[in-house]
């Protein structure tokens, strides 16, 4: 730097060559970043566009082996309207509402509470409380699941959607509440104090403060312990041998699978209307499913 | 403390002086008594459900085949002991470190790829590029599973329309571990190029300038300003997803089953397998339990990352 200072003359014709160059180097990053991303886009999207054009073929169309497999040739639905009018996988769709529904009202419950005693009112080993609730978070559901089916199975809750009820927080509470102490946390004291002065009790001001304020974190804890439950696949695949207690994951992984020629058509149908209301929540609620995603890491 | 005193005073301000002394014991006492109710169905979840379940799987894994008779550390002698499940520690680590590493790596990439275009772009692009994390990683895995199928694999069909050979995705032994892998990547990657493209995002733009007036290249600015500030997060990120990816089972499940002859097994599906399939509860207990030394390291760095992260931002 003291160099160009000390000889300004010699530095113009330079700098301006350096301008140049810049502007060519930006550009060129701009055209390597829209390359990278159109890539990625491709390679990302394949699978899921596949699995489409796959439930619109016939299963004629599918096992004839000429041409492409990447065009479908005469779409049809019927494979959709096929699993529609299936009572069985009506019921992995109804089963699969039920749990999720109960867990993630019971998450909610569960962590918004915690997290408001954690965050604001402490008490004897809360500070333990709050690190034991993220060492909970890092726990796998993989190390749990044999002796949870030993638990489960003493509760005779074994083939039972409760079953699944009860297990299912151990993968959602510790999250949702590790964000919602975060959320709650960056709340400023100012205004419980001002709830205080107006004679607020603790339970007034839960629901009168701390979760209107909250609420961008409470529906990106929702998000989470929703797409959480509806994608859980250990705990099912370990407690429900029973087609009409299965949710849909395994609903449509062990019972749209049978004998040897798959009905493939119909196996990527079933897999898409499962994923199906994920991705709509997802579609609608982007900003604060990635603030939940994001959380954990810029929260905590 | 402080904080009732005031709200004390201020709502009785003709009380008597001993009578906010009392009311303001009996609000300390109520206070840390609702606290703790408040937290106690937490505290049920991780003792009832975390914890307990995890020390039964100690005494569980101690515990012979039809689980009358107390043998030590018979269930894990046998299991180091056995070719097949020697070949599942391999393929475990193979497969959770080849995975975070390309995914961490390719994670970064998008990322900055992302971090790069104009803003409005962004959104769209993220969206497009976030969807595999959403779609349920179980039923996603059934049409990757579907496009590696040995007679109408369309990967294949691609291959082949440039040339190349067609490859026996999921019927050799290193092809199948290359394809679990491969959707492992796909599924992981767009969670790292989300936490990392919010990291760069948090990276003051004057540092940059500041470097750039120090005449620092781009990599330059990589390596002395973008690194150093998300070192934390990268870490942070890795491990967490290292975590997840040791203890992956639904991939597994899907695509191979364990499959060409148990050498895709990872710790989850084998436990699965030897536990819960087989019926020998206690050998799939000491199966799982093999995650549980790597999981303590890596909580431990883990936890002490989020309390720097957390010194650094107070």
């Amino acid at each position: 730097m003291s160099a160009t200072a000390a000889t300004p003359s010699a530095a113009i014709p330079g700098l301006g060559r350096r301008i140049g160059s810049l502007r060519k180097e930006r550009r060129w990053a701009l055209i390597t970043a829209y390359i990278s991303l159109i890539v990625a886009a491709i390679v990302m999207l394949a699978p899921p566009l596949y699995m489409l054009l796959t439930s619109l073929k016939t299963s004629a169309e599918i096992s004839n082996p000429v041409g492409t497999p990447w065009i479908v040739r005469n779409p049809t639905l019927d494979n959709y309207w096929a699993l529609i009018s299936d009572p069985m996988f009506r019921g992995f769709f109804f089963n699969s509402i039920k749990v999720t529904v109960c867990v993630v009202v019971l998450t909610m419950v569960i962590s918004v509470f915690a997290a408001f005693s954690l965050a604001r009112m402490k008490f004897f080993g809360s500070q333990v409380l709050a690190t034991g609730v993220f060492l909970t978070y890092l726990v796998p559901d993989t190390l749990l699941f044999i002796p949870l089916y030993q638990i489960v199975g003493a509760l005779g809750l074994l083939n039972s959607t409760w079953g699944l009820v009860l297990v299912y927080p151990t993968l959602t509470v510790p999250f949702c509440t590790w964000i919602m102490i975060g959320y709650f946390a960056s709340i400023p004291k100012e205004l419980d104090e001002a709830a205080l002065i107006d004679g607020a009790n603790w339970m007034q001001m839960l629901t009168k403060i701390f979760i209107p304020v909250a609420l961008p974190g409470i529906i990106a804890a929702t998000i989470f312990a929703f797409t959480v439950s509806w994608a859980a696949f250990v705990y099912p695949t370990a407690f429900i041998t029973r087609p009409d207690e299965m949710p849909l994951t395994i609903g449509v992984v062990s019972q749209l699978i049978r004998g040897d020629t798959f009905a493939w058509g119909q196996l990527m149908a079933g897999a898409l209307l499962a994923a199906l209301p994920p991705v709509i929540v997802y579609a609608f609620l982007m900003d604060y499913y990635i603030a939940g995603l994001t959380a954990g890491a810029t929260k905590g | 403390m402080a904080l009732d005193a005031t709200t004390v005073t201020a709502a009785g301000p003709a009380a008597a002086p001993a009578q906010p002394r009392l009311s303001l014991q009996r609000i300390a006492r109520r206070r840390s008594t609702i606290a703790f109710l408040m937290a106690l169905p937490l505290i049920a979840v991780i003792a009832g459900l975390v914890a307990w379940p995890a020390g039964y799987a100690i005494y569980l894994s101690t515990l012979n085949r039809r689980m009358t008779e107390f043998i030590g550390l018979g269930n894990f002698q046998i299991l180091l002991d056995s070719e097949t499940f020697q070949m599942v520690i391999w393929q475990s680590c193979i497969f959770a470190i080849s995975a975070v590493v390309l995914k961490a790596l390719l994670g970064f990439w998008l990322a900055h790829m992302l971090h790069h275009i104009p803003t409005k772009g962004q959104r769209i692009w993220r969206g497009l590029l976030l969807l595999p994390w959403v779609v349920p990683p179980a039923l996603s895995t059934l049409g990757w599973w579907w496009m590696f199928d040995p007679s109408y694999s369309s990967l294949n069909w691609l291959l082949n329309a440039i040339g190349a050979p067609s490859v026996p995705w999921l019927g050799e032994p290193w092809w199948a571990r290359a394809s679990v892998i491969i959707v492992n990547v796909w599924a992981g990657t767009p969670f790292f190029m989300i936490m990392y493209l919010a990291a760069l995002k948090s990276v003051p733009d004057q540092l940059y300038e500041a470097a750039a007036i120090d005449g620092a290249t781009g990599w330059q600015g990589l390596r002395f300003v973008t690194l150093p500030m998300m070192r934390n997060i990268i870490s942070i990120t890795v491990l967490f997803s290292l975590i997840v990816t040791f203890a992956n089972y639904d991939i597994v499940r899907v695509l191979t089953n364990g499959g060409p002859r148990d050498l895709t097994h990872v710790f989850a599906s084998y436990a699965f397998q030897v536990g819960v399939l087989s019926g020998n509860i206690p050998r799939g207990a000491a199966v799982s339990l093999f995650m549980f030394p790597l999981l303590a390291v890596v909580a431990f760095f883990i936890l002490r990352g989020v309390n720097q992260r957390n010194r650094e931002m107070a």
